[in-house]
């Protein structure tokens, strides 16, 4: 510990860091003209939660394309232009029902459907979240403000292979006869993890 | 590895510090980190494995004290000095200070041998396996008993493609694991399900 304590002391800013690997890359011609800027526009523009609420509010309103997102999930989201990492070859649409809530996690590491559902927030790669939502799901949903009736099964999916999934939440009541671009305004991140209900 | 990032059913943390639409990114670095990786993992210069394995190496407390962009600028960095692409003085003089990367890495292994294909409705049995190396199996399922729900495409084995061992690709299984089986006495009601890979996997003859 002390040996450490005495490393962290003069170990340089994660920006120093940052910068350090990307001066290295660059040197090595390795950061072609763009292509971070390239991935940063992706990271802010591309990869957004609003590409599966999309994904949702289709398979809310089209029975044909939710049989097809349920049996290939990667197949179906390519149907509305969605592709997902090489490396990433399935995807698993968790359908919610009344007796049924779906969320997921990765105690691993972080692994998410980013391309689809946008990039983890904090707290899904938090310590708290990843030790505890496989053996206290009951418990840490209703401290997140999702209190489950008793009776509804709960099942977690620890995303600990390249398989992805994603929560196919339940469509709101009131939302009857709503056009697929108004039921995709309301989709969250939230509810594709399947920490909160619509 | 039974390393720090293995953090599935650990006790003692606190409540999740949630807040509806959460920032992705607080820092520029972070979303030039999270590039740079991606640029990293296109270019071919890691494996997803590799970069997973060089985050689990990382020194425990350290781990447990970074962020999440930091143990991935931290990985990013252990591979390239690993892989020759740069050097680790190299490195710590750009950075003007000292750059703490992941501990060495033991060595891996290829598939089990004589491991079997299941379908779903087989019920299963985790191996008792203790590796040095990486491996994509939270230890809270290990030596425990399911039944397989889903079975995916064929994936690199990540006990082997996180080391550069050659081996087959195997399908991961979506196993069903019950809470109780998990943490009997001491877990809510839930239906876990976990991917796992086929070399830890055993039939399950109990009936």
């Amino acid at each position: 510990m002390a040996e450490f304590m005495h490393v962290r002391a003069s170990v340089a800013s994660v920006e120093q860091r940052t910068a350090a690997i990307e001066a290295a890359f660059d040197a090595r011609g390795l950061k072609t003209e763009g292509a971070l800027e390239q991935l940063e526009h992706a990271a802010d523009e591309v990869w957004v939660p609003r590409n599966g609420a999309r994904v949702v509010a289709r398979a809310w309103t089209d029975a044909a394309y939710k049989r097809r997102l349920l049996a290939n999930g990667r197949d179906a989201v390519l149907e509305l232009g969605l592709t997902m990492p090489k490396h990433h070859r399935h995807l698993v649409v968790l359908e919610d029902t009344p007796a049924v809530h779906n969320v997921i996690c990765c105690t691993l590491c972080s692994c998410t459907a980013f391309t689809i559902i946008g990039l983890p927030p904090d707290w899904y790669k938090d310590l708290e979240y990843r030790s505890r939502i496989v053996r206290q799901s009951r418990t840490v949903l209703r401290e997140m403000g999702l209190d489950l009736p008793p009776e509804v099964e709960i099942r977690v999916w620890d995303t600990t292979a390249d398989t992805r999934y994603m929560v196919l939440p339940l469509r709101p009541a009131h939302t009857e006869g709503w056009s697929e671009a108004q039921l995709a305004d309301i989709v969250t991140k939230e509810s594709m993890i399947g920490v909160a209900r619509l | 590895m039974d390393g720090m990032h293995d953090l599935g059913g650990r006790q003692g943390f606190g409540a999740v510090r949630y807040a509806l639409n959460a920032q992705v990114f607080h820092a520029p670095w972070e979303k030039r980190v999270n590039a740079l990786y991606s640029l990293a993992v296109r270019l071919g210069l890691f494996n997803m494995d590799e970069y997973r394995h060089a985050i689990e190496r990382m020194e425990p407390r350290h781990y447990l004290s970074a962020s999440y962009y930091e143990r991935s600028l931290t990985s990013l960095a252990t591979l390239c000095v690993e892989k020759g692409i740069v050097s680790a003085d190299e490195l710590e003089r750009r950075a003007g200070g000292a750059f703490p990367l992941a501990s060495p890495s033991a060595p891996g292994r290829g598939n089990v041998a004589g491991r079997e294909r299941f379908v779903p409705g087989d019920r299963v049995r985790v191996r008792d396996d203790h590796v040095p190396g990486h491996a994509r199996m939270p230890g809270y399922i290990r030596g425990k008993r399911g039944v397989v729900v889903g079975v995916s495409p064929a994936y690199p084995f990540p006990d082997a493609h996180a080391h550069g061992v050659s081996a087959d690709d195997e399908p991961t299984y979506d196993v069903r694991f019950e809470a109780a089986e998990l943490w009997p006495s001491d877990a809510d009601p839930a239906r876990v399900h976990v991917g796992v890979f086929e070399s830890y996997l055993v039939r399950d003859d109990v009936a």
